[in-house]
């Protein structure tokens, strides 16, 4: 039985669709068998950011209304063959996306897959608590900035409270990924500090993300970033969150101050 | 003359919850008095100034003997405010008001006699020092998670959050607030507006606090307040802060 996680945020353009993407090449990479679903009905982007948005036929409402297979709706990665994509659909309405059919849906790609990744939409409405509903963890994206940092802070919530775990009485586990983290303008005030971040937000630490260029780049090229430039910081921030996410204790650096955080932050291990 | 029509002050209309004393007349009446006045004999003044609801249920009394009863209250310096439990038809405007929907809260303690055989009332147990009951028992809660932006945290009594409120959440008490992290969203203590309510908390960054309806925004504190822990209290009709240690 895989693990399925949502990747959400609560604000748009942090970098879910991003981190969908960069966290699923990197997990695939090391030879886990992924399957990134986008759940933003109407406003799909995973498909771009994978590059197979002239593959796509079928799509999840398609298989949620038993138009179509499971298997013909998937599309597999033409760089990496552990990797597959199921698209969101961009023409259909998103009441379409019911509670039962999702859950048929994540049921069957569980049994195939190691990891199922969920790019939630932007927003509290039925697309992002239907792509939490089912998850078992939650990686939650924020910018160092006050107002990603507040709705995270809601997203939370409703990780707690209106998920299949919660009603079960169960905790949903829960990962923080600061993502467009630029140390020079959180050094001078202009962004907050990842320490103010997690005193906020206080659930444990997935890993951070600098600003970087790269992930315009790699965007436009229609590849993850882990796969564009493996070498690059952004692509080696996601690599370690990826290593994290399977419980590898990988330590955390922020980007350009090179000093370990590791003992600092599993330390104060929370919520 | 023109009459300025739009001027109208809107009036406030503040909860307040009282604890009355409840008596429960028992038959025969007169014998039941003559305890009464034995126990106001043992303490001057013990009815004085306390709101005294009568309980009538249950009870097999006719509008006569309601009249006569609070009639002979009166005489003593017992004023009802309220009658429980007696049928509509009973209560005619010249006796006092029906009164329901009380919620039970732990006895009085009845001034203790020199003689206890004296002392024939039904709950003559609970009179004696060793089952003394301090006041009333307020109800709080303890939440040991962070309160989360969007969420809203409302209880009757006292509040112990421990860990922060978020920025947007808000937490609201009938009694006082203690909140062990950082306060970032709102707290109202004293709700139903109690006076005595208070608000601590171990580190201010509140966008709004109110005691009994009276409230500060953030702009309204003082910046010296701001990130270090505060106790807040409402005295002569303003919202009192100070840090704490």
């Amino acid at each position: 039985m895989g693990k399925a996680i949502v990747v959400t945020s609560g604000k748009g353009g942090v970098g879910k669709t991003t981190t969908t993407a960069a966290l699923g090449a990197a997990l695939a990479q090391g030879d886990q068998k992924v399957v990134v679903v986008d759940f933003d009905v109407g406003l799909r982007n995973l498909d771009l950011v994978m590059g197979a948005e002239r593959r796509v036929v079928y799509d999840l409402i398609n298989v949620i209304q038993g138009e179509a297979k499971l298997a013909q709706a998937l599309i597999r990665d033409k760089r990496l063959e552990n990797l597959y994509l199921l698209p969101a659909s961009q023409t259909r309405d998103k009441d379409k996306l019911t509670p039962e059919g999702v859950e048929k849906v994540m049921t069957a790609l569980k049994k195939t897959f190691d990891w199922v990744i969920c790019d939630s939409p932007a927003g509290i409405e039925r697309g992002a608590t239907l792509a939490m509903r089912h998850a078992d963890a939650a990686i939650v994206v924020t910018n160092p900035e006050v107002s990603s940092v507040r709705d995270s802070d809601r997203i939370i919530g409703l990780l707690d409270a209106k998920t299949a775990i919660a009603e079960r009485g169960e905790r949903m586990e829960k990962h923080l990924l600061v993502t467009r983290y630029d140390p020079t303008r959180a050094e001078t005030g202009d962004m907050l500090k990842v320490d103010d971040v997690l005193e906020i937000l206080s659930i444990p630490l997935l890993g951070v993300i600098p600003e970087s260029t790269d992930v315009l780049r790699a965007s436009n090229l229609g590849t993850p970033v882990t796969l564009a430039d493996a070498r690059s910081e952004t692509a080696q921030s996601y690599f370690a969150a990826a290593r994290r996410l399977m419980g590898e204790a990988v330590p955390i650096t922020i980007p350009s101050e090179k000093r370990s955080f590791f003992g600092m932050f599993f330390g104060r291990k929370a919520a | 003359m023109t009459e300025v029509l739009t001027t109208a002050q809107p009036i406030r209309l503040k909860g307040r919850s009282f604890l009355a004393m409840v008596l429960n007349p028992e038959p025969p009446f007169d014998d039941w008095l003559t305890r009464l006045d034995d126990l106001a004999e043992r303490s001057a003044g013990y009815f004085l100034n306390k709101p005294i609801v009568l309980d009538v249920g249950g009870l097999d009394i006719d509008r006569l003997q309601l009249r006569e009863l609070t009639r002979q209250l009166g005489d003593r310096g017992i004023r009802v405010m309220g009658i429980e439990g007696a049928a509509s038809s009973l209560l005619v405007p010249d006796l006092p008001p029906a009164i329901d929907g009380g919620r039970p809260a732990s006895d009085f303690v009845t001034p203790a006699s020199e003689l206890p055989d004296v002392d024939t009332g039904r709950s003559s147990g609970r009179t004696r020092p060793d089952d003394f009951q301090p006041g009333r028992t307020v109800p709080s809660i303890i939440v040991t998670e962070p309160v989360r932006s969007g969420q809203s945290l409302m209880f009757e009594g006292d509040i112990t959050v421990v860990g922060s409120v978020a920025s947007g959440a808000e937490v609201v008490a009938g009694g006082s607030i203690h909140i062990y992290g950082t306060l970032r969203g709102r707290a109202m203590a004293g709700s139903a507006g109690d006076t005595a309510a208070r608000i601590f908390c171990s580190r201010l960054e509140a966008e709004l606090v109110a005691i009994a309806g009276f409230y500060k925004t953030s702009e309204d504190m003082g910046p010296d307040l701001r990130g270090s822990s505060v106790h807040m209290w409402f005295q002569n009709e303003m919202l009192m802060s100070e840090k704490l240690g």
